[in-house]
């Protein structure tokens, strides 16, 4: 892996349930992170999938210092930044920007789209000389594919596709290093949704950028991803490099998330065995003890209840090696090839 | 997360059409016509934002135009006064005392011989006084107090919600007779300030709920991201986008304070002789209902017309700005 | 056949002009069958839906033209009375959001036996009776109990099946799922439309399943219509369409799509966005972003050209297209 350059280590966020109006006291908490551990390296993809609760956009707004973790570290280039404040918090702040799910709430209606891609010069001054963002935001308009005459409009004015590149623009402006895409594509339309993914990509390889990618779409990160985090319930169940995570996944719930997916082939409605789980994930106010899957596990047993399942390559894999040897936070774990469509490429639509 | 919704084509029917559509075919953008949009605007930046759109709903409701001209001749008459009653409201003969109408005295004259045509054109400009003072104050002392509970929330959120509760609980008549009553003053600051003490808690309700909702938007969390500071965010992202329904209510509450001005005068504690008030006039015409009804009959319906037209056009304000209803 | 649509057109007035948010659409379900209708938002996919089941918003829509057969009745010519009793009962819907949905202050129990109470006249009890095996029927776990709980207790998934449940409850020879999984997490979507093609099975329903998801469609349709700027622009059994596209559009939309069992670094975007439904462009409303267009895209409006194997392309080029 390359050099890293974001290590975070038993992030925690647990926001406390409380009752009464002035004496307030906590009944409980709901644990919407819960543990995660991971290492970004720098220029490359790391994607977090994960259903809704599960706490991934939870991940992304600690990241982004938008919240303070209850417990942990983010450690970035090897500084903890967990409990910068003021000017130190600022600088950490223009190297990790964030790319928000809605085009439609992430820019301010009543600012033209210079102003909001040129604002974060306003907030740092230093970052570009004030003669020369007009230049700047010209230029970032034009590097995320839009007309840079059009920077006197309004972002009702532009389509959802082309209000996320105005909101990818003002992520880069201040050349950032990391950049968190919190569901970036998912209130794109199809054909729109395949513009945005290959501009993140260009602009990775353009800028040396960093991603972390956060997606429920699988395919989507399947396919930006160089390394792969399945969370459940605030915490990581299984990682490793894509490949291994999408074609060897030994845990339970990744074989099952990775079965549900709809494949768009036809011919493969019959071939592939999918895993229905039973029941909706658990409330993040209530975990279950053990593992947090086996209320929905088919493989759970009496050990699953008492030991909570460490991330960690499993044993039987541990010796052998190979793909399937990567992080899984399942006491039974085992391999049990999910994907669908079977060998990759082996259906006859691919284009031409 | 859940996926977030794949845009309802419903949108289509809520002809919210223009706004949220995808513009031209091409990749390049091209901007959508606004046919007939809004005048006094270059043709480089034709934004349709909420405002351009309720000011084109607004000049084709006849409510708002009727209002609005009301509301323009009182300005009006406030100001200038002497343009339409050259005479002063103060020189009054009492051998004229309940007098019909005279030239020179179309309403003709009440029961201290006073023209009340120039006592009730003159009145104008005590009424739009204390509406509009009273009405900044409470919008000002209102939105930031409010704003800033919205936006900070916490203790100080909280001990504001229990002192807005405290506030609402006092009766406003009752209120006012007890506290003017130690007044001594004749201009109108004292009056204009009671109502700023009682009045603020409304509007620092609706502050602060507008801006809890704004507050959530993805950009201010971009901002925030950025590093930008919290006098930023709120000045930049948060202000504009919260200030429509706090317009909204200060209009109409402009009406209601005029309204209030003239109750507190009639019971004897608003504002006091020599100053001119529809209010006072009213209180010192009542006695006299039979035998000079116009001179009750005139400042009485300078009043419903002042406040009517206010309503209307808080009335109007609010439909042209609610996008639900568009 | 058991819904024939003809050449409908919708219009929706705005401040901006006319858009004609469809625009001759035809399409037909026979019994037992599932018609996926697939296209982005602002395709008019969604508005054909609601001018079929009679609940478009007229203002601002209006329905400017076509035919809706259902069992052999016009239904745009009967009266609204006339209507209200095939709804729900004959046809039924689906919507996406299941929450908004439903009413909130009445217990789901209540919700679903109102179904039986008006459309069947049958009493409170027997009504809450029915309701209760409608919840089996759909696989909520103690039904019996839950009953009497509101919309906001039960998770997506489980308001989700309550809705199936309504929309099933008077054995429909219809039904319309207008994005019925979107808001749902993958698993749970799973369950969801497992559950949706087992009824129609059982109860040999028509389905009409309205989506943008490529995914689903593979899953579960038998036949695809493809709509676009408020036209269908193909239309084939599902096998042959994922095999071979006869409109550039589909094969544009297939290709765009990221897949879990291939991995690279480009996807083949189609350029460009979907056409202003206030100014979609003459001639073959994709020609702008289509990578075939030729001169006479850009003048002559295709029509649906009949393609070999029961299959509709409203390309001029359907030929060159099919072979790829």
């Amino acid at each position: 892996m390359a050099e890293p350059i974001l290590e975070v280590t038993g992030l925690v966020k647990h926001y406390p349930l409380t009752r009464g109006v002035l004496l307030r006291r906590q009944i409980g908490a709901v644990k919407a992170v819960d543990g995660v551990d991971f290492t970004l390296g720098r220029g490359e993809t790391l994607g977090l999938v994960g259903e809704s609760g599960c706490g991934k956009s939870t991940v992304a707004r600690l990241l982004c210092h938008l919240e303070r973790p209850t417990a942990g570290t983010v450690r970035f280039k090897g500084e903890d930044v967990t409990a910068l404040s003021g000017r130190a918090l600022k600088a950490v702040r223009r190297a990790v920007q964030m790319v928000f799910q809605d085009p439609y709430t992430s820019l301010n209606p009543r600012m033209t789209v210079g102003d909001i891609v040129g604002e974060p010069f306003e907030i740092h001054p230093d970052a570009a000389p004030k003669g020369d963002r007009r230049r700047r935001v010209r230029e970032l308009l034009d590097v995320v594919g839009l007309d840079p005459d059009y920077a006197g409009r309004y972002p009702h004015q532009f389509s959802g596709g082309q209000r996320q590149r105005v909101g990818i623009a003002r992520a880069l402006a201040l050349r950032p290093e990391i950049v968190v895409a919190d569901e970036p594509v998912s209130a794109l339309d199809v054909s729109v949704q395949a513009q945005v993914v290959n501009l993140l990509a260009r602009l990775q390889t353009e800028f040396g950028l960093s991603y972390v990618f956060i997606a429920h779409d699988l395919s989507v990160v399947r396919h930006i991803s160089d390394r792969v985090g399945v969370m459940y319930l605030g915490r990581i169940v299984e990682s490793g490099p894509a490949d291994a995570i999408y074609d060897h996944p030994t845990h339970p719930y990744t074989q099952a998330l990775l079965s549900a997916v709809p494949v768009p082939d036809p011919g493969a409605r019959d071939r592939r065995e999918r895993i229905i789980l039973t029941g909706d994930v658990p409330s993040p106010a209530a975990v279950p003890s053990g593992c947090r899957f086996r209320t929905r596990c088919w493989k759970a047993r009496e050990r699953c209840a008492r030991e909570v399942p460490a991330l960690a390559v499993p044993s039987v894999f541990r010796d052998a090696g190979g793909p399937a040897a990567h992080p899984s936070a399942c006491h039974f774990a085992e391999e049990r090839p999910a994907v669908a469509a079977g060998e990759p490429g082996d259906n006859g639509n691919g284009p031409g | 997360m859940p996926e977030q919704p794949y845009e309802p084509e419903g949108a289509i029917a809520g002809t919210g059409m223009g706004g949220a559509m995808d513009l031209g075919a091409s990749e390049a953008v091209t901007l959508e016509g606004t046919p007939g949009g809004p005048p006094g605007r270059g043709p480089a930046a034709r934004p349709r934002s909420l405002w351009s759109d309720a000011w084109r709903d607004l000049r084709r409701n006849p409510v708002f135009l009727l209002s609005a001209l009301v509301i323009c001749f009182l300005a009006l008459i406030s100001l200038w006064p002497s343009l339409i009653a050259p005479g002063s409201p103060l020189s009054c003969d009492l051998a004229r005392s309940q007098d019909g109408p005279a030239p020179g005295a179309p309403f003709g004259y009440d029961g201290q011989g006073c023209n009340v045509y120039t006592r009730t054109v003159h009145g104008a400009r005590t009424s739009v006084t204390v509406g509009l003072c009273a009405t900044l104050g409470v919008a000002l002392l209102g939105s930031v107090l409010g704003g800033l509970a919205g936006y900070f929330g916490g203790i100080w959120d909280a001990l504001l919600s229990r002192l807005t509760d405290i506030f609402f609980a006092i009766p406003v008549v009752l209120g006012g007779l007890v506290l003017l009553s130690m007044v001594t003053s004749t201009t109108v600051w004292p009056v204009v300030g009671f109502m700023v003490l009682l009045g603020w808690p409304q509007i620092s309700r609706i502050a602060r709920g507008s801006v809890i909702t704004v507050k959530q938007n993805d950009y201010v969390q971009a901002a925030r991201a950025l590093g930008a500071s919290d006098t930023r965010i709120l000045l930049r992202h948060i202000a504009p986008n919260a200030v429509a329904p706090v317009i909204v209510v200060a209009t109409i509450a402009l009406g209601t304070y005029i309204a209030l001005e003239a109750t507190l005068s009639y019971l004897g504690v608003g504002l006091r002789p020599p100053s001119v008030s529809w209010g006072i006039d009213i209180s010192a015409a009542s006695p006299f209902i039979r035998n000079a009804p116009h001179a009750l009959l005139w400042p009485s319906g300078a009043l419903a017309v002042t406040v009517l037209a206010f309503i209307m056009l808080g009335d109007a304000v609010r439909d042209a700005l609610d996008p639900k209803l568009r | 056949m058991l819904l024939e649509v003809r050449d409908l057109r919708v219009e929706f007035q705005t401040r901006d002009g006319v858009a004609r948010a469809v625009d001759g659409v035809g399409y037909a379900v026979d019994a037992g069958e599932t018609l996926a209708v697939l296209g982005e938002s602002g395709s008019g996919k969604s508005v054909t839906a609601q001018a079929v089941m009679g609940i478009l918003d007229t203002p601002p829509g209006r329905i400017t033209g076509g035919r809706v057969l259902f069992q052999g009745r016009d239904l745009l010519t009967l009266k609204e009375s006339e209507r209200r009793r095939i709804r729900g009962a004959a046809m039924a819907m689906i919507f996406q959001d299941a929450l908004s949905a439903l009413n909130p202050v009445l217990t789901v129990g209540d919700q679903l036996g109102e179904m039986f109470v008006v459309h069947r006249g049958m009493s409170r009890r027997d009504a809450r009776a029915r309701a209760v095996e409608l919840m089996e029927r759909v696989r909520i776990p103690a039904a019996a109990q839950r009953v009497r709980d509101y919309p906001h207790q039960f998770s997506g998934g489980m308001r989700q099946r309550i809705m199936i449940a309504m929309a099933l409850a008077l054995r429909p020879a219809l039904v319309i799922a207008d994005e019925p999984t979107t808001a749902l997490d993958v698993t749970v979507q799973a369950q969801v439309m497992d559950l949706l093609a087992e009824l129609r099975r059982e109860y040999r329903m028509g389905l009409i399943l309205i989506t943008h998801d490529l995914g689903v469609v593979a899953d579960v349709a038998d036949r695809i219509a493809v709509m676009y700027a408020g036209r269908i622009v193909e239309s084939a059994p599902v096998h042959d369409l994922y095999r071979a596209p006869a409109h550039p559009y589909t094969r544009g939309l297939l290709d765009s799509v990221p897949r879990l069992d291939r991995r690279g670094r480009e996807l083949n975007a189609i350029k460009g966005l979907p056409p202003n439904p206030l100014r979609v462009p003459p001639g073959c409303s994709f020609h702008p972003r289509c990578p075939m267009a030729q001169d006479v895209c850009r003048t002559d409006e295709p029509p649906l050209y009949e393609v070999p194997g029961g299959r509709g392309s409203a390309c001029h080029f359907w030929r060159e297209c099919l072979r790829g």
